[in-house]
């Protein structure tokens, strides 16, 4: 029964790494809806990774971290290439959105978080506070570019292209609620199986308050480049602090100068 | 030490070098305004041709602010820089003001501050034709501290901005607003001293400029300081590391603040003629290398990031 899908309900993609084959079919899907050219081809030489990283061009990229030992653990539970389709999170408390001064980035009726390519003027704000080095700047637009979550294949009433495509349902798309428990039923699947590196990121509120996008992870955060919850910070959170520093040198310059200015010989 | 070993994911912004030109001029306009103002409260007659001279500075430094902004947004999307000030999402118009985005809360100050800078170098200009001042000195001074307080900000807030980001070096420490603002005040201490050659009676606040230009560099020495020891706590100070020959010319820029300070502070105010052209020759040197230094410390952070 195809999903129903409807403005006002939380949306997202529940990513499970365990069963990402690194086949690249999201990233494919992905170009091929939104349109993008896609960057030169380059060989990066690194794995059978060419795409490199998320940008304006890479809305889905498939990572692939071959930091693990060459010998295999024990018979049938051989170590291998972790494989991770990364994507824009939709941060429940985004950073991006955070620091936009043009209004461009907004939360949407699917709640997913979306640039406004007509509001958007290429300041670049949101690319120094994205903490996945998701957004990129399209040099055609001079603006900033993202995963949309598919939002004009949402408001048509059809899942994003990526989650369509994926052959061994590693990205899952639906209602948050529905991807939070089914998330919770592989996690225990996977440790009753004696996989217990499994983890989930962005499942609860450790970080950024929650992500739309989360992830079954089968190593610690920081190996897939994701910054675990003791980083995990909002931009605003160096505000008070920078602006106390300010204030109190403001007020220690202005003493000091008013001593250096005044008069002391009368001629 | 690492107290927190930050690990940072984030991809640079590419803010090169219109940011770092607009850095600077933000430090320079800002900290001439409130140079000038503090010139023209705490010191007496003899200091307003100085006080002048810093307005003057303020206003073509704060003009440069928004033409570098804009050009740094691109061949493409420069025309929309007033998206930064009014939110043109469809059908919900409206003023855009983030209190808790300094980008945002940057701009307004901006547009706010260019007011102030233009009146006060009109009403600068118009006093030196005339004479005497166009504004009753009561109005007028409560003007300069308005604008000085904004002053205060637009030199300050580049820093915060940078802090208030997930970059690394730049949100592991919470110090660069205060940096920025001390290095920018003696930027402009510097300036006024310099631009004195050109304008003879200024001259007569050049010792002054230079104690307060000591005291700015002193301050932003300490802060520089914990500077390093917040970055080198949250485990990135490698970052500072390519970047060492640019942290010299900061150095180098206070130390020439701190040893020109001290020199006129030695000189008696009533010197002789050949004593005043040792200080002009001095008052050169120091103020070119204060304002490389100021170039250089904006600089170094903005690329120890990037």
């Amino acid at each position: 029964m195809p999903l129903e899908i409807k403005p006002g309900e939380s949306y997202g993609f529940f990513t499970d790494t365990s069963v990402c084959i690194g086949c690249k079919a999201c990233e494919v899907a992905c170009k091929e809806w939104n349109q993008l050219e896609g960057n030169s081809p380059t060989f990066l030489a690194d794995s059978f990774d060419n795409t490199g990283q998320l940008d304006a061009q890479n809305w889905r990229h498939v990572k692939f971290l071959d930091n693990v030992p060459d010998q295999s653990l024990t018979s049938g539970n051989g170590t291998a290439w972790l494989m991770m389709s990364d994507v824009c999170k939709h941060c429940k408390h985004a950073s991006c959105m955070e620091v936009c001064p043009t209004g461009a980035i907004i939360r949407t009726e699917f709640d997913t978080v979306f640039i406004q390519q007509d509001v958007c003027n290429g300041c670049r704000n949101c690319v120094a506070a994205c903490p996945y080095g998701v957004i990129g700047m399209n040099q055609q637009t001079g603006t900033a570019h993202k995963c949309t979550l598919c939002y004009d294949r949402l408001q048509g009433g059809l899942e994003p292209a990526c989650a369509k495509a994926c052959p061994t349902q590693s990205i899952q798309f639906g209602p948050l609620a529905d991807l939070q428990q089914a998330a919770d039923v592989r996690l225990a699947t996977l440790h009753s199986q004696g996989v217990t590196q499994a983890q989930l990121y962005g499942r609860d509120d450790a970080v950024y308050g929650g992500l739309n996008a989360f992830f079954l992870l089968m190593d610690k955060p920081e190996a897939y480049g994701l910054p675990n919850a003791a980083n995990a910070g909002l931009p605003s959170r160096n505000d008070l602090g920078g602006y106390i520093a300010a204030l109190v040198t403001g007020v220690l310059a202005v003493i000091a100068g008013l001593v250096a200015f005044r008069r002391r010989v009368t001629p | 030490m690492i107290l927190l070993a930050a690990e940072h994911f984030a991809r640079a912004p590419q803010w090169l070098w219109w940011i770092l030109f607009y850095f600077f001029f933000a430090g320079l306009a800002g900290g001439s305004y409130v140079v000038a103002t503090l010139l023209r409260f705490s010191g007496d007659p003899r200091d307003e041709p100085a006080a002048r001279l810093g307005f003057y500075i303020s206003l073509p430094a704060t003009v440069l602010c928004p033409i570098l902004l804009t050009a740094d947004l691109g061949p493409v999307s420069w025309s929309r820089f007033w998206h930064m000030l009014i939110d043109v999402t469809p059908g919900q118009t409206a003023l855009s003001f983030k209190y808790w985005s300094p980008m945002s809360v940057g701009a307004w100050a901006l547009l706010l501050f260019g007011f102030f800078a233009f009146v006060s170098a009109l009403e600068a200009w118009a006093s030196d034709r005339r004479g005497h001042s166009l504004l009753p000195a009561a109005g007028n001074r409560v003007f300069n501290v308005i604008g000085a307080l904004v002053g205060l900000y637009i030199a300050s807030y580049t820093g915060v901005l940078l802090s208030v980001s997930n970059q690394p070096v730049w949100s592991d420490t919470w110090v660069l607003g205060g940096l920025f603002l001390a290095s920018g005040l003696s930027a402009a201490a510097a300036l006024i001293a310099l631009l004195s050659r050109y304008r003879p009676a200024a001259s007569a606040s050049l010792d002054r400029l230079h104690q307060a230009d000591g005291y700015f560099s002193a301050l932003e020495l300490v802060l520089l300081a914990v500077f390093l020891i917040t970055v080198s706590a949250a485990g990135t100070a490698g970052r500072l590391v390519p970047w060492l020959a640019l942290w010299a010319l900061a150095l180098v820029g206070v130390s020439a603040s701190l040893v020109g300070a001290r020199g006129h502070m030695r000189m008696q105010p009533s010197g002789a003629e050949a004593a005043v052209g040792r200080v002009r020759v001095d008052t050169v040197v120091v103020g070119v290398l204060v304002l490389v230094g100021v170039l250089a410390v904006r600089a170094a952070v903005i690329f120890s990031a990037q």
